[in-house]
């Protein structure tokens, strides 16, 4: 059993985010004390959803207006001296990578991302999936702790532990240098109707083979709402500026494990099989039969989406 | 205004990728310029345009000397590059790798912003641009999809699981961008002529004060214990649509019970 485990904590909503509560699920399985580092606001609700999944202790960091994954790494390297964690672990997103990108500089430290798996074998081993998840490789790192950890969301349960809220420490603030120049000066939120990707047990996500940005609403949302699912896209169509960056799916988008995941025109790079591959079921709908996106579908229909998705709306619509 | 883009010549992602023999990707193949990065390399052409002087200054690391794909970045409009090209950078991780970009900034000179991608297409770790950033000692500003220079500031849009944020700091600083942020020139014929005569500036690890135990596979710090291939998918049933395709999605949706 590992000793300490810290889990690099982040919210949204004014709760502890699901990838944040998966890594605490992980850690107490894993380590005899699990400590939380937080950057951010509603402190209080974040140390107890962090309890409930195992957290003694949370330290409150306050970021200000500055980017929280950068000012935080500065406390967080003086925490970790006094307080000699074995691991830490940062989910795979923005805040979370540049926190252990700066960490890494300042503990001199090496970094494991996009892990997928995480056990204990006289010492944590680290699991991921290179070309484009064909293969999988498990890495223990050799350079002393702090071992630092990122995590793909949906790469473990999140199982409450029925712990109460974790004591909440706040820590002094720590000079971040000019990591603390930048700073945000407005958030802008998508709106998103229907529910959310991540939570969805149906998701319909469109690609460049929808043809234009226009036919966007027609087909993938409006098969999305039939089947009471969320909407996505590719990279590509989020890149051409047809729907907002909130609902790409992939690599450096979310990562979504729905029970029927539905690929309208979409090739299938791999950037994109990553993010939905793990799905239960999956379902495409595509022109070119060699498309990649077949090989990890359960049913593939080689067609013009703009012949099957109508279809598909109407004979769903008919079955009520 | 002048920009170091930070570009990664990478074995074609097209091409299925190999482990050479010590488990690390094998990059004894062709590499290319890793498309990401045509991104940071047009947004640095327009910015350093839009300011009316300085250059752009390309920084790439390979263990093989390879210069097709810097010639491509050059071939856009690229000033110059350096070029770090060392044995004992093979298998370098992500921070090793940062340490020597760093330090090629610092070998540019008198640089304003550094621009790099949010990831590269091989190894996609993510965490170079703030490593980077933090070796300078200067902010970071990630995952930028749009981006503006003004009175010695970026000012930023930055991807948030929400929508964006405009994030803003005082210049010099590291920002990455997304594939969003602008629009790619294809190199023209003069370009990839001009690109020839270009000076790169070929040093080793050692010239950049690197020993080798610092950086590549052994600067690491980590032992891969096992190599596996993952279990494949179970295959499904494709078919051509013949007007039936619609009907053979609600058959499977009726039995999961999803309609």
């Amino acid at each position: 059993m590992v000793d300490k485990i810290w889990v690099f904590a982040e919210s949204a909503d004014g709760k502890a985010t699901s990838a944040t509560l998966e890594l605490l699920t992980k850690a107490r399985e894993l380590a005899s004390t699990v400590q939380v580092c937080y950057p951010g606001p509603d402190v209080e609700a974040v140390a107890a959803s962090a309890g409930e999944y195992g957290a003694t202790t949370l330290f409150a960091i306050d970021p200000g207006d500055g980017l929280p994954g950068q000012v935080a790494a500065a406390a967080i390297a003086q925490l970790a001296a006094d307080h000699q964690p074995d691991a830490m672990l940062f989910a795979q997103s923005y805040d979370g990578r540049d926190a252990i990108a700066r960490l890494s500089v300042k503990l001199d430290r090496p970094v494991l991302t996009n892990g997928m798996s995480l056990s204990d074998d006289n010492g944590l081993v680290f699991g991921t999936a290179i070309f484009g998840g064909v293969t999988l490789v498990d890495v223990k790192l050799t350079g002393g702790a702090p071992a630092l950890i990122a995590i793909r969301p949906k790469s473990f349960a999140a199982e409450s532990a029925g712990g109460d809220a974790a004591a909440i420490e706040p820590v002094a603030a720590v000079d971040a240098g000019r990591a603390a120049e930048a700073k945000v000066l407005e958030r802008h939120v998508e709106e998103q109707q229907g529910p959310k990707l991540e939570e969805a047990s149906v998701v319909v996500s469109g690609g460049r083979g929808i043809g234009a940005a226009e036919n966007y609403a027609p087909l993938v949302e409006a098969l999305a709402r039939e089947l009471k699912g969320a909407w996505g896209a590719s990279r590509a169509i989020v890149d051409a500026g047809w729907v907002p960056y909130a609902l790409q799916v992939g690599q450096t988008g979310k990562t979504v494990k729905p029970k029927v995941y539905v690929a309208l025109g979409i090739s299938g790079a791999t950037q994109h099989l990553v993010g939905m591959k793990n799905s239960d079921n999956i379902i495409a709908v595509n022109k070119d039969s060699e498309a990649p996106i077949f090989s990890v579908a359960d049913l593939g229909i080689v067609g013009d989406v703009h012949k099957v998705v109508p279809a598909l709306i109407e004979a769903i619509k008919a079955k009520r | 205004m002048n920009v170091v883009v930070c570009v990664k010549q990478i074995p074609d992602p097209a091409v299925p990728g190999a482990l050479a023999a010590d488990h690390t990707l094998d990059r004894t193949v062709k590499l290319i310029l890793d498309e990401s990065d045509s991104y940071g390399v047009e947004m640095a052409l327009q910015l350093v345009d839009a300011a009316g002087d300085g250059e752009v200054t390309l920084v790439s690391m390979v263990p093989n000397g390879e210069v097709s794909g810097l010639r491509t970045a050059l071939a856009m409009g690229a000033a110059k590059a350096i070029l770090v090209s060392d044995d004992a950078l093979a298998g370098s991780d992500a921070l090793s790798t940062a340490k020597v970009l760093a330090r090629c900034v610092e070998r540019a000179g008198d640089i304003d912003l550094v621009l790099t991608a949010t990831e590269a297409t091989d190894g996609y770790t993510g965490t170079v641009p703030a490593q980077i950033g933090e070796l300078l000692g200067w902010p970071s500003l990630t995952f930028a999809k749009h981006i503006e220079i003004n009175d010695g500031k970026v000012t930023i849009r930055r991807q948030t699981e929400a929508g964006y944020d405009v994030v803003e700091a005082s210049l010099p600083a590291v920002v990455s961008v997304t594939a969003g942020v602008v629009e790619p020139r294809y190199p023209s014929f003069k370009g990839i002529m001009a690109a020839k005569n270009k000076p790169v500036d070929a040093v080793t690890a050692a010239d950049l004060g690197f020993d080798a135990s610092q950086v590549g596979w052994a600067g690491a710090r980590q032992e891969i214990v096992n190599v596996e291939q993952a279990p494949a998918r179970q295959s499904g049933e494709k078919f051509e649509d013949d007007g039936t395709g619609a009907d053979k999605i609600v058959a499977f949706l009726e039995q999961l019970k999803v309609v």
